[in-house]
């Protein structure tokens, strides 16, 4: 390996991606994990090349039952057959995905790429454990979504909505207000804890903002006092919504990403889960894609970017419920899939989605650190 | 001890000749035989107990750039998350004394009994209760009094509400309700043997000195069974403090607890950079547990003197 990294030194920038595209791939694996965009490779040809030369892939933290990765990966697998996919870990949380490229370094179990949710895209850039990559489509990512030299992007995302069992709720929420009202008793859920899951911080920004307007993102202690007067009312349970509660009508509403509710709708024959959109507050989420700067195997982490950016992977997530991050730019060129895109809850007219930022998600998560564990 | 008596051994052998370093042989080899067994498990305890014990005894005193200090303990005692130290004890006192109270009385129940296969029906029911835990644990009783459960729909048909007074599953009193699922058996199965090994002799030499039913309780029975109860209620203790998916499952983080506020700064989505106050807060658990475990340890030594035949 040595040896090949000094040869790719030597041979930098075109000049390697010519010979890579006449020569064997073995000399272009070397220097895979400096490559920062396609051009490297010489073009798509030239990084499967490289990458099929490695064989393998190692993901992290991809549930299959999340943002529909499940089909993600499997065409992933048909499309590269020859390419080994280990799908690790798939429940492990971000900060595991982070612990696991600290602890697995020099290992080639380290997982190649990661997923994570945005204060740990910031964390661990900022701790250097990232690799710099523009995949071919970056253009289409808008400015505020990517970080600028590549070390990380937004995937795909979501808004909040509430989801609810239309055979349990007889009157269908429109509001996040609403799930005050003693009609709903013993019925409203989080996805969570605030202080660890992403989607119940989501919802609690969400009830911020239905409390407060639009300044309430910036306010987390008005969503804690309108949970606490929930939970006066008796609308609010603090357990966690999962499959399981759904099924068995402990939790017939919840406040959740829209695109994690499909899988309360298959969670059992009794359940008609609806979601939607509340017209007093519209958060969104985005979870980012980095590559490990000391992937085992550096051209496929690559070509799994490119893969997971193109219009192919980024139709997937949508047929999962999830949001791409070049929806936009597909909506525009006409190559995202018309049927999936109708499936997306409407958001409600004249809203503007509120993207809560790293700044704010620290101040909100230290107002939820003081005053979440004395709700009871 | 075991030195001394190689060497008695060794002394008694000497009489009949010079066999010292045969024997000495002998005698290693028996040792390294009688432990071999354990060898697997030092291995074991090791890797995922000393480990990981000792990587979290040292990050506890490490800031995010690997620098020595002493600010994750400062923050782990501080007013946020004192008061979960606070509720975990809390919650780990009223389990544990609850359940204490109840298992000892079950058992004593069933060893005076004298029936046989009871005593072997709630020995192995013990067994499978205790160690019933985790998420599974919390949904057993989501679907049983949950507010949608099979139980609680049962009662309402028959008039009562279990959820008109202050009762509530997915808090305080809820997790002690659930957590007395393992407690319970637990204290069975810890001090069954400890009531099983009074004997009637006992009480009949006392009876037949005069004592009176309560003197024969004041003056033998407590005392004797004390270091049993009060070991056990401190096992109890350990395990209701540690428990964390049940109730991250039940509580979502609204009651303080120790465990889940360590959840959510090592293993969360949301809490990117104090790692090591979770370090910090780990060890204090570490030490919690470490003392209560030393304490059992302790009366656990005092009660089986009074096992032994």
């Amino acid at each position: 390996m040595r040896t090949r990294a000094r040869v790719g030194l030597l041979v930098s920038g075109m000049a390697s991606a010519l010979i890579a595209s006449v020569m064997a791939a073995p000399v272009q694996a070397a220097d895979s994990s400096t490559a920062t965009s396609l051009a490297d490779f010489g073009g798509l040809a030239g990084l499967e090349r490289a990458c099929k030369a490695e064989g393998q892939l190692n993901t992290i933290a991809l549930p299959r039952d999340w943002a529909n990765y499940g089909e993600v990966i499997d065409t992933f697998i048909r499309k590269y057959p020859t390419v080994n996919l280990d799908s690790q870990n798939p429940e492990a949380s971000s900060a595991q995905e982070l612990a696991a490229v600290r602890q697995l370094k020099g290992s080639n179990r380290a997982p190649d790429v990661l997923d994570v949710g945005l204060a740990f895209a910031v964390a661990g850039a900022a701790e250097g454990l990232f690799a710099p990559y523009k995949v071919a489509t970056w253009k289409d990512i808008p400015a505020g979504a990517k970080e600028r030299n590549g070390l990380y992007y937004s995937d795909y995302g979501g808004v909040i909505a509430i989801g609810y069992d239309a055979k349990k709720v007889k009157v269908a929420p429109k509001t996040i207000k609403d799930l005050g009202n003693a009609r709903y008793k013993n019925q409203v859920a989080l996805n969570g804890n605030p202080t660890s899951a992403g989607a119940a911080l989501g919802a609690m920004f969400a009830i911020s903002v239905a409390s407060r307007g639009a300044k309430g993102v910036d306010n987390m202690a008005s969503g804690v006092n309108l949970v606490k007067s929930w939970k006066k009312a008796g609308t609010f349970l603090p357990v966690q919504a999962s499959s399981a509660t759904v099924a068995n009508g402990q939790t017939p509403i919840t406040l959740d990403w829209d695109y994690l509710q499909d899988k309360y709708a298959k969670s059992s024959k009794k359940v008609s889960w609806k979601k939607v959109i509340p017209t007093d507050a519209a958060i969104g989420g985005f979870y980012q894609q980095a590559i490990n700067k000391n992937a085992p195997n550096p051209a496929c982490a690559r070509l799994w970017m490119e893969y997971l950016y193109s219009d192919q992977a980024q139709n997937l997530w949508l047929a999962g419920g999830a949001r791409p991050i070049r929806l936009d730019a597909m909506v525009k060129k006409g190559t995202v899939n018309k049927k999936y895109l109708k499936a997306l809850p409407k958001l409600p007219a004249g809203t503007k989605v509120i993207y809560p930022t790293v700044a704010q998600q620290t101040k909100a998560r230290t107002v939820l650190a003081k005053q979440w564990g004395k709700l009871n | 001890m075991t030195v001394t008596q190689s060497q008695n051994v060794v002394a008694a052998q000497k009489k009949g000749g010079d066999n010292r370093y045969k024997y000495n042989n002998i005698e290693i080899k028996k040792l390294f035989f009688d432990y071999s067994g354990l060898i697997p498990f030092f291995i074991f305890a090791a890797i995922f107990i000393g480990l990981p014990t000792g990587s979290v005894a040292v990050n506890a005193f490490r800031g995010n750039s690997n620098e020595w200090t002493l600010e994750n303990l400062r923050v782990a005692f501080g007013d946020i998350y004192f008061t979960s130290l606070i509720g975990s004890i809390q919650l780990g006192f009223s389990s544990a004394l609850t359940g204490a109270v109840m298992g000892l009385a079950i058992s004593y129940g069933v060893a005076i009994s004298g029936k046989k296969k009871l005593q072997r029906v709630v020995a192995t029911a013990s067994g499978v209760f205790a160690n019933t835990g985790g998420v599974p644990l919390a949904f057993f009783f989501i679907a049983a009094i949950g507010n949608y459960g099979l139980v609680t729909i049962a009662l309402q048909k028959i008039g009562i509400d279990i959820y008109s007074g202050n009762f509530t599953l997915f808090g305080f009193s809820g997790l002690v309700l659930v957590y007395l699922y393992f407690q319970i058996p637990l204290m069975v199965i810890v001090t069954y043997p400890a009531i099983e090994g009074i004997k009637n002799e006992w009480r009949e030499a006392a009876v037949n000195l005069g004592a009176t039913k309560s003197m024969y309780w004041r003056y033998i029975g407590i005392p004797i069974l004390t270091p049993a109860f009060t070991g056990a209620f401190l096992l109890l203790f350990a395990n209701a403090f540690a428990a964390y998916a049940t109730a991250n499952v039940l509580t979502s983080g609204t009651l303080p607890l120790l465990p889940i506020q360590i959840g959510s700064l090592v293993n969360g989505n949301v809490v990117a950079d104090q790692t090591n106050v979770g370090m910090a807060m780990g060890l204090e658990m570490i030490i919690v547990v470490a003392v209560t475990m030393g304490g059992y340890i302790y009366l656990d030594r005092k009660t089986s003197r009074w096992r032994k035949r």
